[in-house]
């Protein structure tokens, strides 16, 4: 399934995007020369990314592939290789392979 | 460029190398997204050129995908980069008073956890020719990685390009796991933003509401109980 995009909202979305990311990087190293003393928005700002990509892979993951079935498989295979500290590249193509085979077994039988 | 400049300069790029590596294989994956999703190749290309970040771009671009509204989009990857707040703001403590406002907005565009930790170990007072020289491969190996992953993708047959979809996610558990392991305050946030995320997918009325503001809403809630409960010590933040 094709998808077709408005180049003009994609374009501006871009930008949008650039902006935001920009704006916490250069606010602080430009302007300020004092430390943040609150630890509760320290402690806030560290959990941050993590609660993030949580939310953004589940449940996601499971409707990531073309079945339920493999993307299981798929999340099982990169719990585990992530838990054992494989690095983000063998995580990811550890979790593609299993989601292949998967499915070719899937095919098969 | 005086010698000492230039010998900085120098310096961080070979500190540089093996960041550039790790986003090669990053980018790949989400130039893969991008043309997985149809959008033009260049298209991926100028994201990765003009936010040099990972999670902010995945989580706008998926929701560029999504059709998300522009200000969902905005203030999603503005949560997401929120941290760099914190980097630019320790980065801002290490580099000479005196540097003038171009050299800092210069600086500011390379802050990213990678760029902002190797150079913080850098004895000192950070010279910006020393920084320059660090974001330089990186900035350039995310832009080449994301090239790669756009244009190769088409070349792959279906059921390859089927699998390919989890790879995201896989890097996405790749990041937060490992650290969760030792930090049980981590497993908490994990546990607690996912199982909202979820809440907000399956229950018929939350559903309504687009992934770009569920994003927020789990970040904010897992973060603040986390924070509250669980205060970092200074030697554990950035």
């Amino acid at each position: 399934m094709a998808h077709t995009y408005n180049m003009t909202y994609v374009l501006i979305a871009v930008a949008v995007m650039a902006i935001v990311t920009y704006i916490p990087r250069f606010l602080p190293l430009t302007f300020m020369r004092r430390r943040i003393q609150n630890r509760f928005i320290r402690s806030f700002l560290y959990y941050v990314p993590y609660a993030v990509l949580a939310a953004m892979t589940l449940p996601s993951i499971l409707y990531s592939t073309s079945s339920l079935i493999s993307a299981v498989f798929g999340m099982i295979a990169a719990v585990i290789l992530a838990y054992r500290n494989y690095g983000l590249t063998l995580v990811a193509l550890g979790a593609v392979f299993v989601v292949f085979v998967t499915e070719q077994l899937m095919v098969i039988l | 460029m005086s010698g000492t400049m230039k010998s900085a300069y120098l310096h961080g790029l070979r500190n540089g190398i093996p960041i550039c590596l790790g986003y090669l294989s990053v980018s790949v994956t989400f130039g893969l997204m991008c043309t997985e999703n149809d959008l033009p190749f260049w298209i991926a290309v100028l994201i990765s050129m003009t936010n040099l970040t990972s999670a902010g771009q995945f989580a706008g671009t998926a929701l560029i995908i999504s059709g998300g509204s522009l200000f969902e989009i905005g203030l999603t990857t503005f949560v997401i980069n929120i941290r760099y707040l914190l980097m630019s703001l320790s980065l801002s403590q290490k580099i000479d008073p005196a540097l003038p406002i171009p050299q800092r907005l210069v600086m500011s565009f390379g802050v990213t956890d990678e760029i902002f930790g190797v150079s913080m170990q850098h004895k000192g007072q950070i010279p910006f020719a020393y920084f320059l020289g660090l974001m330089t491969l990186p900035f350039w190996g995310w832009a080449l990685g994301t090239l790669i992953g756009a244009t190769a993708v088409s070349l792959l047959p279906d059921m390859v390009r089927s699998a390919l979809g989890i790879a995201i996610y896989g890097m996405f558990l790749a990041v937060i796991i490992p650290p969760a392991r030792t930090e049980h305050a981590l497993a908490w946030v994990i546990v607690i933003a996912a199982g909202i995320s979820c809440l907000f997918y399956y229950l018929p009325v939350l559903s309504q509401l687009s992934s770009g503001w569920v994003i927020i809403i789990c970040a904010v809630a897992a973060s603040s109980f986390a924070a509250w409960k669980w205060p970092v010590k200074d030697e554990e933040e950035a």
